[in-house]
């Protein structure tokens, strides 16, 4: 397991600054995410929810930190990891707990599950269930605002989330080499919890110190630690703006643990006590409210009110994913094409393909 | 010199069209003079010459699709000028339709005409391609049949009715003596589909494949003979045979020296223990005699095998096993499998005679009757004599009437010399 | 189908599942020919993703049991590069979708090299992955692909539906020159069945009848020929007479097993994961269609997967995908008969 980078001494007013307002919020929206994923975990566990669920959790801060940064004009591609980042993009949880129960009222309609959230008007323009599937149409999306708008601190630019594994396959070096050619408007944020599913970064990337691969491709490549929220929030910030002002592609690595399995079924049995050790003290969750107390910026039952607050809301997220409709089949061949084409297929299993002449 | 040909213009194209004659007949052509103008799959390209002359005919007419290396006009020195008015229809790529039905042997079915003939109205006849082979076969004019298939498409159900009926027909007629001929098993009740007041009574899968293989079976071209068995030493050699086998707890019964007789007059006549197959007859080496028996499920038919082989002590307690495992469901497939021959017995019935269905692919089966005691006159006395009537069904694209016929006089004769069964 | 010469001692089996019969294969041949190795994401430490490699990495080490980077065009083309040197890799890509990031590897040079070499090389590469959706993993992660590599000239591809099979089939695509794919099932893999001791390997490119009937025939592959059974006895208890092709080899396909079974039935459905147009059974009814034609009593019948990327929800997951409720419709419809009463219809 790689050694975090601590970018910065854990102490939050060594920040200054950040109005005690601005900190609150955040801890808001981590205890959100956590309890969110908590519960995602246990709805897995009841069945109600099926397939794939990958969660955030010991992720908190770095979620956080980087929907701090993202402007609501910046576009957001992530791979399957993607509950948090949507529920911060502003997507209620009421929505985003409805597509992973597969309800009509989801993000996805139901149709995409919890890799697949979308939604057009907040700009997260996908959860993607194949490694490495998102970097090339993020890239693209890049390439669409270069030629629609000019550069500037007014301009949109592309954030795109991917997995420590994901930087080995090929879609990452060729996307970071089209970025780097065309002086694209993206930010490629590695989210390293130093695990893809049981194969730990070393064993994995020939160049562990993954933000150095931005050198192949001539743009700056940083790492920040990923349970610093306001650390992830300015690194972030700052890669954007390289992108909105100079057209600059920007590698950012954010170094954190990945608290559970790969997925609610994978029992991480292959982690070591050690590792699990490590993951487990640098929670961020815990340790950012015991620092927000120590503060004074919240006192205990400030956080308490807080978590059982974001406990409540999801709550109800789940209340109204449950009661939800779940799809009807008569709509299942609805959203296949967009411009209506004849002879489109529409026949279910063993429905003839046509009447005999 | 060599004709213009169709060049190939592009590494993917396979055929081009002239879409333009750029020079005409008559027209005094010079090498690279172009020619006409090729539309491949890429682009328009000219067609060059290649040599020099009087262009004499144009092999194609503009519009044509040629293939690559096909001739589409005709360079020489204007003696054999071909009038542009002259030039063919264009040639496609498309192969020149054969007929596709080549003349077989077959007699022309006039079902398979019908969908391309040009009067029918409307509704066309619909039939399943096995439909239409099996009343290839049998002559039958499909239009006569009315199908029962989805959208009324005559299937092979409803030709099975038709020549079931058809052949009814024949056999009354034709052997009027049989009265009322009384098959092993039921007809499969082809006709019953749609009457209200019968009652559906689902079947076992035994009856399920019986019934298909009847229906099968009544496709084969068949005739049957008879014969009567003078059964009086056969009686008594079983007699005999079971007091000198009662030690061995074995008993042989009437059927069981049926079996065995049978058995050695097909090693005699190898020409009946064959069956039909797609054109040849196959003769099998081995003598293999199945023996019908009724259960409560339907009809089984074990099969002793290499029974030719085989005592008639081997032969009386193996049917007797088989016959068991029939009753009580416990036969295996191949217990009932490789049979080359079939013996029906329903005299324990008191069935005087009847005709069985054959059992396919097997050539020929035998129905054996109740012996019945008829007078006659020995050394001038009138006596009775108990006799059994048997009646051998065969396959007739296997073996013809004298060849059948030859066989169970052989047989019968056999059974009236019971010693040579033994032999 | 056991190639041992001395037929004569009785064969012992065991029951176990298919995922059993791999693992257990898997070792067998390691242990036979150390040519044999193994390449994939996650299958040592992880133990593989379904767990097919369990205990591998333990026994024969690094070297033998390779855990890969997500990177599957560069494993699956080094493994090809390492069969041109006379090893016999045998990869595991986690699911079948993710072999489309290696299909050039797969289809531009594993298919094509032996022949485009002139023989000088052949290619002892096995590609084990799992196909199937039913488990909500959505669009991306549920697809039946195989008709994509059973399009190849150059591939084999083999698609067991038992643990037997599972077992002589792998055996056989490791001990072949050529390039095998190799077909699981996600849906199989806890299926439990008898399987021979011993070694025991299979013959590419034959189908094999795994029930035998008279009224109609239904082809299927892979998990569909459980299926096909379960509604083969099924309808078999209402009097009907079913015979189950199970394909097996999907390239070569064994045309004459399928042919000589409709031949004698008359009647054809064939029931495949994938989606209908252009699919398995667009292959398996032009065959019969061309061998066959004068002895079938009725048009043949696909049921297939419908034709959208499938969705999430379980109730448009469970409308999309073929079921043997489906099945059994069809094969009444095939044969003519009323609809079975209410009850089958779970849709
Ligand atoms: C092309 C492809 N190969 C393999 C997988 C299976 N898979 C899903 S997640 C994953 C690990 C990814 O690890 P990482 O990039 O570190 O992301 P993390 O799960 O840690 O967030 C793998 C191998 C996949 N989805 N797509
Ligand atoms: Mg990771």
């Amino acid at each position: 397991m790689a050694t975090k980078a601590r970018t910065r001494a854990k102490q939050v007013d060594a920040q200054g600054g950040d109005p005690a307002g601005t900190l609150r919020d955040y801890y808001e929206q981590m205890s959100l995410v956590r309890a969110f994923e908590l519960r995602s975990g246990e709805m897995y566990a009841r069945a109600k929810i099926g397939g794939y669920c990958h969660l955030n959790l010991g992720e908190e801060a770095t979620v956080v930190g980087l929907m701090a940064a993202i402007e609501a004009r910046d576009y957001l591609f992530t791979g399957y990891r993607d509950h948090g980042y949507a529920l911060l993009r502003g997507l209620s949880p009421e929505r985003v707990m409805a597509e992973l129960f597969g309800k009509t009222t989801g993000v996805s309609g139901g149709r995409g599950g919890s890799m697949h959230l979308f939604d057009a008007e907040t700009r997260l323009f996908g959860g993607y269930g194949i490694v490495g599937g998102q970097i090339p149409p993020a890239t693209g999306a890049a390439l669409a605002l270069k030629y629609q708008e000019s550069a500037g601190p007014d301009a949109a630019a592309v954030m795109c989330l991917l997995g420590d594994g994901t930087t080995n396959i090929g879609a990452f070096h060729e996307s970071l080499n089209l970025a780097g050619l065309w002086k694209l408007p993206i930010v490629y944020v590695i989210v390293n919890n130093g695990l893809g599913m049981g194969t730990t970064v070393e064993k994995a990337s020939a160049e562990p110190e993954l933000y150095k691969r931005a050198a192949s491709y001539r743009m700056p490549g940083l790492r920040v630690d990923g349970d610093d929220v306001l650390a992830v929030r300015d690194a972030a910030r700052d890669a954007l703006q390289q992108a909105r002002e100079s057209r600059q592609p920007v590698l950012l690595e954010v170094m954190c643990y990945r608290l559970r399995g790969h997925s609610v079924v994978d029992p991480a049995r292959y982690r070591s006590p050690e590792d699990t050790t490590i993951a487990q003290q640098s929670d961020p969750v815990p340790s950012f409210r015991a620092e927000l107390i120590a503060s004074g910026v919240l006192s205990e039952a400030d956080a308490t009110a807080i978590d059982e607050a974001a406990d409540a809301r999801v709550t109800e997220a789940v209340t109204f994913a449950e009661e939800s409709p779940e799809p009807d089949p008569d709509d299942l061949f609805a959203y296949v094409y967009a411009t209506a084409v004849a002879n489109a297929p529409s026949a279910l299993p063993g429905e003839p393909v046509m009447d005999a002449l | 010199m060599p004709d213009v040909i169709m060049p190939r213009l592009s590494d993917t194209m396979e055929e081009g069209e002239l879409s333009r004659w750029m020079k005409q007949v008559g027209d005094e052509i010079h090498k690279g003079d172009v020619l006409a103008e090729i539309e491949t799959d890429k682009a328009t390209m000219d067609l060059e010459a290649f040599d020099n002359g009087i262009l004499e005919q144009l092999l194609v007419a503009a519009g044509a699709l040629v293939p690559i290396g096909a001739p589409v006009a005709r360079i020489g020195d204007g003696s054999n000028i071909v009038a542009d008015g002259a030039a063919p229809a264009a040639p496609t790529t498309a192969p020149t339709t054969a007929p596709t039905d080549a003349p077989t042997a077959v007699a022309p079915a006039p079902a398979t005409a019908a969908p391309t003939s040009p009067a029918r109205p409307t509704g066309e006849l619909r039939t399943s391609p096995l439909a239409r082979k099996i009343g290839r076969e049998h002559g039958l004019d499909l239009h006569t049949i009315v199908g029962t298939g989805p959208q009324g498409r005559i299937t092979r159900t409803d030709v099975d009715a038709a020549i079931a009926k058809q052949e009814t027909a024949v056999t009354t007629a034709a052997s009027a003596p049989v009265s009322a001929p009384l098959a092993v098993i039921p007809q499969p009740a082809t006709t019953s589909t749609g009457s209200t007041d019968s009652v559906a009574v689902p079947v076992s899968r035994i009856r399920a494949v019986t019934a298909r293989r009847l229906t099968e079976s009544q496709a084969v071209p068949h005739f049957f003979l008879t014969s009567v068995v003078d059964v009086e030493r056969l009686i008594a050699f079983r007699a005999d045979a079971n007091a000198s086998l009662a030690a061995l707890g074995i008993k042989v019964s009437l059927n069981d020296l049926f079996v065995r007789a049978s058995a050695v007059a097909l090693r005699a006549h190898p020409e009946v223990n064959a069956s039909w197959g797609d054109g040849v007859i196959l003769r099998h080496s081995h003598v293999n005699v199945g023996v019908a028996v009724a259960t409560d499920d339907g009809l089984l038919v074990p099969v002793v095998t290499d029974a030719d082989q085989k005592s008639l002590g081997a032969i009386a307690t193996e049917t007797r096993a088989l016959a068991g495992l029939a009753r009580t469901g416990g036969l295996s497939l191949a217990q009932m499998s490789g049979g080359t021959f079939t013996i029906s017995n329903l005299g324990m019935f008191g069935i005087d005679s009847f005709t069985a269905v054959l059992n396919p692919p097997e050539a020929g089966i035998l129905a054996i009757g109740a012996a019945s005691d008829v007078p006659a006159v020995r050394d001038g006395v009138l006596v009775t004599v108990p006799t059994v009537k048997i009646t051998l069904t065969v396959d007739h694209r296997v073996l013809d009437g004298a060849v059948a016929a030859a066989f169970l006089r052989d047989l019968t004769t056999l059974l009236e010399e019971p010693l040579r069964i033994v032999l | 189908m056991n190639t041992d010469t001395d037929n004569t001692e009785a064969v012992t089996t065991r029951t176990i599942t298919y995922r059993q019969a791999l693992n257990e294969t898997l070792r067998a041949e390691l242990e036979h020919d150390e040519k044999v190795f193994l390449i994939g994401e996650e299958i040592g430490v992880f133990e593989g993703s379904y767990k097919i490699t369990a205990g591998l990495l333990e026994d024969f080490g690094p070297d033998r049991v390779l855990d890969a980077p997500i990177a599957e065009e560069g494993f699956v083309g080094a493994a090809l590069g390492a069969a041109m040197l006379g090893m016999r890799p045998v990869v595991e890509i986690m699911t079948i979708n993710f072999s489309l990031i290696a299909i050039d590897q797969i289809v531009n040079h594993a298919a094509k090299m032996r022949s485009m070499f002139a023989g000088q090389v052949s290619i002892p590469l096995v590609i084990r992955m799992p196909g199937g959706g039913g488990q909500q993993l959505a669009a991306t992660h549920s697809q039946n692909l195989e008709v994509w590599y059973a399009h190849i000239p150059g591939l084999k591809v083999v698609a067991p539906s038992t643990p037997a099979d599972a077992k002589a089939l792998l055996t056989a695509a490791i001990r072949d020159d050529d390039p095998v794919i190799f077909l699981e099932n996600l849906s199989l893999y806890s299926a439990k069945g008898e399987v021979p001791d011993g070694e025991q390997i299979a013959e590419i490119g034959k189908a094999a009848v795994v029930k035998t009937g008279i009224d109609l025939t239904i082809v299927s592959y892979s998990r569909g020929t459980t299926t096909a059974l379960e509604v083969a006895n099924q309808l078999e208890a209402e009097g009907l007479s079913i015979e189950v092709v199970d394909l097996r080899s999907l390239r070569p396909l064994d045309r004459d097993t399928i042919c000589a079974s409709v031949k004698k039935t008359g009647h054809a459905v064939v029931f495949e994961d994938d989606w209908l147009s252009y699919g398995i059974g667009a292959e398996i009814s032009a065959t019969i269609g061309e061998g066959v034609f004068d002895f079938l009593d009725a048009p043949v019948r696909r049921v297939a997967a419908a034709e959208v990327p499938l969705p999430y929800a379980k109730s448009l997951e469970r409308a999309a995908l073929p079921s043997a409720a489906d099945l059994a419709r069809v094969v009444r419809e095939v044969l003519n008969l009323a609809p079975a009463t209410a009850t089958s219809n779970d849709k």
